[in-house]
């Protein structure tokens, strides 16, 4: 049963020699109390019809994997988009290890944040030796320029004070006066991790702002300042700076953690790399306008650019697919006066050479999606734009408002009439949604996987295949370092759909002898 | 006029609801637009304001909606006695839950809603007897309430707890803007009352702002659900609520407490003949060895 040094076997297949299928099996007979597989396959089969999803939908007390994160997570991850920027979150420690591995698995990369490990006594007398300790430790270990404080459920449901706490530690010495703490309260039992993107990001316009808006003026630096929201695709940082240069628009980006998480192995090791400076969120408020790449995240982000920083914070959508990115591209350049150049035109061009290429296998294709309010959106507009049909669009933490928008626009196309939208419900109303609804694929984050596995036990002409374009991806390499916005996003995008469609086909036509007259060698 | 924001602390059963919805009618009939925000589970801050045994609270709204969000301003604010706008935080049952974290989900609702809006004049939060954790202190916190009056009256634990308050206020006032605003003798009819908070006020830095006596009209008025100004604006209890109102309107003095240290406490009560000088040779005698002895 040891595994010999020269031939170390993985779990699998390891565990499918006879040897371990034994062994468990004996296991499963002794000590596990299992039900009989007749039983088993009886409820399962009970749970892929129309009436348990009526029950399902009519669950109350109960969330099976809510297809959202918490609040800090996005904390986090806003923070990591500034210049030698510590992460910091006052609260456990735990939670800090999760926001790291979440990250790590997605990334492939170390995520540098930091806790200050409150315990039952911080619990009790409440955190602010935690803060004091900790922010010194931090800084004095880490370097850092900037630290951003948010904070864990545990911090809060004892109602520590962020703003009290960061200035003691400052009037007793623990750290500089003028050292920059931007900070957040992020609850992780309100909103998601797209309102804790939105706290931080808040906090940080707040601390390098607030107090110095005299000498501000909208529109003196001529900039544009983007704002990414809770963005995970690498690539989006990447192609927003590319097309913004190819304009010759003079922007900040601001929060832009592609640097940090796509780190080169040469030997060196960063903790912090790139990132947006100090001095561009300080001169946000002299710039033009200030566009939210994801509108539907960022309210607070949007009250502050309105009511202190007196911006338009004109409404765009997410620029996804190809409408959408040319209304993001046209209205840069009424903003800012410059045209839209040659490239970006040559790019479109591509992208819609390639819509008419693909068009014919994505034609009246049904597909299901999740994941955060403003994705969902945008992907469910590119669905509409190549002819493919959306068929159930599940956003946990979205409002009525979003849902009311995303009923309009499927209705405005005659491939959206027979669309649902589902607000507020998790995976596992999906999962019933992708059994009686069945779409030919759904497209979300690796959690999907789960949902493709029952699919095909219930036999191979029910399984959904998962693509992965979302957030996180645990299980497929590299998938972050994409793009999906712009047209470049468009083109990534169309390239998966279609691929996935036609491995789909290969699949169902290899068959010998039997389908095998349409497993063709061109497609 | 900026809008101020004032928080009334003190011991549990003072008088500190009483007392604020009686201030407040007052302020009201001055013509100043004004909100209570009751930040205590009982939930009975504004129950004179508004004729009624308990308003419904913003956590219990939450909790049947399924969360705060789900909620609008017109279903927690309702509008009593003189115009005067009315908000519960509530909180759970005693012995359940937490009800610090009510009061800091029913302000940021609040505020994210919009109801401190540039019309009002003053905001009062009355909140429960004693800050005990970081949600009962949210009212102090940074661009909230920066004035802050203790109901106290000449009891010895009254006193003890307006100490331990102003303990709580230094720790936030270090950091931020808020300050102790002054002292409000609810009284006891306890020998020498005003003199001993005065004295206690000019310990800890502060005035005794106004010397509320004690009147049975109060009790009168509260079996109605009504405020004394409501319900016998002629009365002369009523006359000195209006004296408080307008002594807190007028009120410029804030500062930084300096809380004294329990044998200061003790040698003012004794000072009052409060307590009496402690006897260290009976500490831990019983009955019996005494009659032995």
């Amino acid at each position: 049963m040891s595994q010999e040094v020269e031939n170390i076997q993985p779990s699998y297949p390891l565990f499918r020699n006879d040897e371990y299928k034994e062994s468990l099996a004996n296991k499963r007979e002794a000590y596990e109390e299992r039900h009989p597989q007749e039983k088993i396959d009886e409820v399962f089969q009970w749970t892929t019809t129309k009436e348990y999803q009526e029950v399902n939908f009519n669950r109350e007390a109960l969330t099976v994997n809510p297809a959202k994160a918490c609040q800090p997570l996005g904390a986090v991850l806003c923070a990591l988009g500034f210049e030698k920027t510590m992460p910091y979150v006052h609260g456990s420690q735990g939670c800090v290890a999760y926001f790291r591995t979440y990250f790590n698995r997605h990334f492939k990369e170390p995520v540098a944040c930091v806790s200050d490990s409150m315990t039952e006594d911080a619990a009790v007398f409440g955190g602010q030796k935690n803060m004091m300790a900790g922010l010194e430790n931090a800084k004095a270990l880490y370097k850092p320029e900037i630290i951003a404080v948010s904070t864990t459920c545990m911090a809060e449901v004892i109602g520590d004070d962020l703003n009290a706490f960061i200035n003691n530690a400052k009037n007793a010495g623990h750290i500089e006066q003028d050292f920059p703490t931007p900070y957040a309260h992020t609850p992780s039992f309100v909103g998601s991790h797209t309102t804790g993107w939105d706290n931080m990001f808040e906090g940080m316009l707040k601390y390098f702002t607030l107090n110095h808006m005299d000498d501000k003026k909208v529109g003196s630096n001529g900039k544009i300042n983007l704002v990414p929201g809770f963005e995970t695709y690498l690539g989006n940082f990447r192609v927003m700076h590319r097309m913004m240069k190819e304009m010759g628009v003079d922007y900040s980006l601001l929060s832009d953690p592609s640097e940090v998480l796509d780190t080169p192995a040469d030997g060196t090791f960063r903790l912090y790399s790139g990132g947006t400076t100090q001095a561009e969120v300080k001169d946000a408020p002299n710039a033009i306008d200030t566009l939210l790449l994801q509108p539907w995240q960022l309210d607070k982000t949007k009250k502050y650019v309105q009511n202190i920083m007196h911006q338009p914070a004109t409404a765009i959508n997410i620029p996804m697919g190809l409408e959408w990115t040319d209304e993001f591209l046209m209205k840069v350049s009424e903003l800012t006066g410059k045209p839209i150049p040659a490239s970006l035109e040559l790019e479109r061009g591509r992208l819609v050479d390639m819509m008419t290429d693909s068009h014919t296998w994505l034609h009246g294709k049904k597909f299901s999606l999740y994941g955060d309010a403003d994705f969902v959106m945008g992907m469910t507009k590119f669905l509409l734009e190549v002819g493919a049909e959306p068929a159930d669009v599940l956003c946990n933490h979205a409002n009525k408002r979003w849902a009311k928008a995303m009923d309009k626009m499927l209705k405005a196309s005659p491939y959206g009439q027979k669309t649902e939208v589902h607000i507020g419900k998790d995976l596992w109303h999906f999962r019933s949604l992708v059994f009686t609804n069945k779409p030919d694929f759904m497209i979300g984050n690796s959690y999907g996987k789960f949902i493709q596995r029952d699919t095909l036990y219930k036999g191979e002409e029910f399984e959904v295949p998962l693509i992965r374009i979302g957030f996180p991806i645990f299980d497929r390499h590299h998938l972050h370092r994409m793009t999906t916005l712009g047209y470049e996003g468009a083109i990534y995008m169309l390239t998966t759909l279609v691929n996935a469609v036609l491995e789909q086909l290969d699949k169902e036509t290899r068959g010998m002898g039997t389908t095998d007259y349409n497993y063709d060698l061109v497609r | 006029m900026a809008l101020r924001q004032c928080a009334i602390y003190g011991k549990g059963g003072i008088g500190k609801s009483t007392t604020t919805q009686n201030l407040v009618s007052a302020l009201a009939e001055l013509g100043n637009k004004v909100m209570i925000v009751g930040c205590d589970p009982k939930a009975d801050s504004t129950r004179l304001i508004l004729h009624a045994k308990a308003q419904t609270t913003i956590m219990s709204l939450a909790a049947e909606a399924g969360s705060v969000e789900d909620l609008e301003l017109e279903d927690v604010l309702k509008v009593g006695y003189g115009g005067i706008k009315c908000v519960e935080s509530g909180g759970p049952e005693p012995g359940v839950g937490c009800a610090g974290r009510g009061v800091i989900t029913a302000i940021n609702f609040l505020e994210e809603e919009g109801a401190y809006d540039d019309e009002l004049d003053f905001v009062f939060y009355d909140v429960l007897g004693d800050v005990v954790c970081g949600g009962f202190a949210m009212p102090i916190r940074e661009n909230k309430a920066q004035e802050i009056y203790i109901v106290c009256s000449g009891e010895m634990m009254a006193m003890y707890a307006a100490n331990n308050i102003a303990k709580g206020i230094v720790k936030y006032a270090n950091s931020g803007s808020v300050r102790l605003a002054g002292l409000i003798c609810n009284s006891r009819e306890t020998a020498r009352e005003d003199e001993l908070i005065s004295a206690l006020a000019a310990k800890i830095g502060t005035t005794m702002i106004h010397f509320v006596p004690r009147d049975n009209v109060v009790q009168r008025a509260e079996i109605r659900r009504m405020t004394v100004i409501e319900y016998e604006p002629q009365a002369k209890q009523a006359d000195e609520y209006r004296q408080l109102a307008i002594k807190i309107r007028d009120n410029k003095n804030f500062i930084i407490p300096t809380p004294i240290t329990m044998d200061e406490l003790e040698e003012l009560m004794m000072e009052f003949g409060i307590i009496d000088q402690e006897d260290e040779s009976i500490i831990g005698i019983t009955a019996a060895a005494e009659a032995t002895a």
